[in-house]
């Protein structure tokens, strides 16, 4: 404004003008981002304001707020027996999935980049088509799978006599879900490494081919560490997925049997609503909140990525 | 690891260019070029076979379940019947009101998705304002928060707001979830259409507000078909929400319901009307992936390119 004020009478109006059309830009931001921003305070800055307040509190499922208990939400949570079981078989379980799912969608994309042109498109559908369905409906359907009385898989093994107590064991109850959770996922990632795959140029292959190179050193030296960007974005959301598992182990395990496979945001839920105990669960989340943050704050600045903010 | 994950897909590597479909093109010349290198190795001879049955153990083992559950599905007493499908019809407040329940939620889901991202994503494309840096980071910041670590206080918060055990409730919340996903791909979908036209359109004589609906909503058609498409998907699929927020079990959506034929009497499951369930679970979902599967390309390479 101070520019406008000492510019000659000409030039003023035209700057004041180009003041107006900005003031006037600004409003018109203002009132369309109005709906995003209600929608992102009332419904998220508020909630999480409020997860941290409940945490300082004691503040029992039904009924109000007893009273500050600082830091007693915080300090009895590494003596909760279960979450600190909770979070190694968390751990434990994002590693496992981790592993399985990069090798197998990078399997799988690499798979369907190499077959006959006419089979690509089948095969992509085919592994892709788990994705569609719900993360819930693929557990119930796992668990119909893999019931004895229901589920095909037990009749399978049993013509090679083979028992196999899928969700009654600690270790099969585990290995279950992590199949479940390869089947529903494994085409998403595939598709990620397959947009990958295709960045590559071709010359490079061309390069490595002159240079007689096996198929198999290609793939090491060639293929994976120009998928690197891409195999990091995938183990990134797979692991931040695999440390707030819930649905699937919630719907196929129970987080049973005895125990065995509860995982952190289960226990979140289970004291919020089964110990009535909103405030420790609030002090909970605030930990699981804080270190995933942390963790991904990490992981994009390994990623260094290239998105600019607006 | 939700059914909204490919939000995060998009956000994060904007560079992408390709969905499902795209992917095969252009493999083609690349397999030539790599067989042509290894001709007809005895070893690789002798390897084929087994890398068939590699290639047809995938496919049954991703498609399998998918088949098996929908046969089953119409199976009793070792002959095909409707009656799996009548007990779930039949089952708890019964299916059509669980389906009108999750009606309820995808609507508000699809339309709040809808409204929002279409104004912010055009504030965040096309016009300047202080704040826009830091409310786009917010809205990104959604991504980081666990859904669980939000809906303890969101069960207290929405109750203190009329809102608690409710699915206008549940759907709101759903739109909050999906927001990072639908206002960057309507941000990206708007740099897509130049501004060039639009300044024609006004220099034709269109008003703002014509051109607006004339020429830029056509060109983002494809970008608001894919937020509506994972709008209903997540909300369509959406567990943990309905679940925290809802006590009411009348109030259930179809994947609540789903869980409580299976949890509800321990002991005996019954499989049939869950087969059953599955598929009316699933099948809009694949139905729509088949009919969609475009759409949803060319908005993903459209949205996602741009970043």
């Amino acid at each position: 404004m101070d520019i406008a004020s000492s510019a000659p009478p000409r030039r003023r109006s035209s700057v004041s003008s180009a003041t107006v059309r900005a003031r006037r830009q600004s409003l018109r931001g203002w009132l369309y981002a109005t709906p995003a921003t209600a929608v992102l305070l009332g419904l998220f800055v508020i909630p999480l304001g409020l997860a941290v307040w409940m945490s300082l509190h004691r503040w029992p499922l039904l009924g109000d707020v007893q009273g500050l208990n600082f830091p007693d939400n915080y300090t009895r949570i590494p003596e909760h027996r279960l979450f600190a079981d909770a979070v190694l078989f968390t751990v434990k379980y994002t590693l496992i999935i981790a592993v399985v799912l990069l090798v197998l969608s990078l399997g799988l994309a690499l798979l369907v980049q190499e077959t006959k042109r006419r089979r690509t498109g089948f095969l992509r559908t085919a592994f892709f088509l788990p994705v569609v369905t719900g993360l819930t409906t693929a557990a119930l359907l796992f668990l119909g799978l893999l019931s004895p009385s229901a589920g095909p898989v037990d009749d399978i093994l049993g013509w090679f006599g083979v028992r196999v107590d899928f969700l009654g064991d600690p270790t099969w109850a585990l290995i279950s879900t992590v199949t479940m959770m390869t089947w529903r996922f494994a085409g998403f990632y595939m598709i990620i490494l397959l947009a990958g795959l295709q960045a590559i140029p071709g010359d490079v292959y061309e390069a490595a081919a002159i240079d007689g190179a096996s198929r198999w050193r290609t793939l090491r030296s060639v293929t994976i560490p120009l998928l690197r960007s891409s195999l990091a974005m995938s183990a990134v959301l797979i692991v931040t997925g695999g440390l707030v598992a819930f649905e699937q182990f919630y719907v196929l395990t129970r987080g049973g049997p005895d125990n065995s496979t509860v995982t952190m945001v289960m226990t979140i839920f289970r004291q919020a609503f089964s110990q009535f105990d909103l405030g420790t669960a609030a002090a909970m989340s605030v930990v699981v909140l804080v270190g995933l943050v942390l963790l991904n704050v990490l992981q994009l600045r390994v990623l260094r990525s290239k998105d600019e903010v607006a | 690891m939700r059914a909204s994950t490919p939000v995060t897909a998009a956000t994060a590597v904007p560079e992408s260019p390709a969905g499902p479909e795209d992917l095969g093109r252009g493999s083609g010349s690349r397999r030539g070029r790599q067989t042509g290198r290894e001709g007809p190795h005895p070893l690789a001879r002798l390897l084929r076979p087994l890398g068939v049955i590699v290639v047809v153990v995938l496919v049954v083992f991703f498609i399998g379940p998918i088949l098996w559950v929908g046969w089953g599905s119409m199976q009793e007493g070792g002959g095909l019947s409707g009656a799996n499908y009548d007990r779930l019809v039949n089952y708890g407040a019964g299916l059509w009101t669980y389906l009108a329940n999750t009606g309820l939620v995808v609507l508000v889901t699809v339309v709040g998705s809808l409204a929002v991202s279409i104004f912010a994503g055009y504030a965040f494309a096309r016009l300047r304002f202080p704040g826009k840096n830091l409310l786009f980071v917010g809205i990104l910041a959604i991504l980081m928060v666990p859904h669980t670590s939000l809906l303890i206080p969101l069960y207290i918060w929405l109750d203190r707001m009329g809102l608690g055990n409710s699915l206008v409730g549940v759907g709101l919340v759903m739109v909050m979830y999906q927001m990072p996903f639908s206002v960057f791909m309507m941000r990206n979908s708007f740099e897509g259409v130049p501004r060039e036209l639009e300044e024609a359109a006004l220099i034709d004589g269109c008003t703002p507000r014509g051109a607006l609906r004339r020429v830029v909503l056509p060109g983002v058609l494809p970008g608001l078909v894919t937020v509506a498409l994972f709008a209903f998907l997540a909300s369509w699929n959406e567990f943990v929400t309905p679940l925290i927020l809802l006590s009411d079990g009348d109030l259930y959506t179809l994947p609540l319901a789903l869980v409580s034929l299976v949890q509800g009497d321990w002991g005996m499951i019954d499989f049939g009307a869950l087969q059953a369930g599955v598929v009316v679970s699933a099948a809009p979902c694949v139905a729509l992936f088949f009919f969609l599967q475009r759409a949803f390309v060319s908005g993903f390479t459209q949205g996602a390119v741009k970043g």
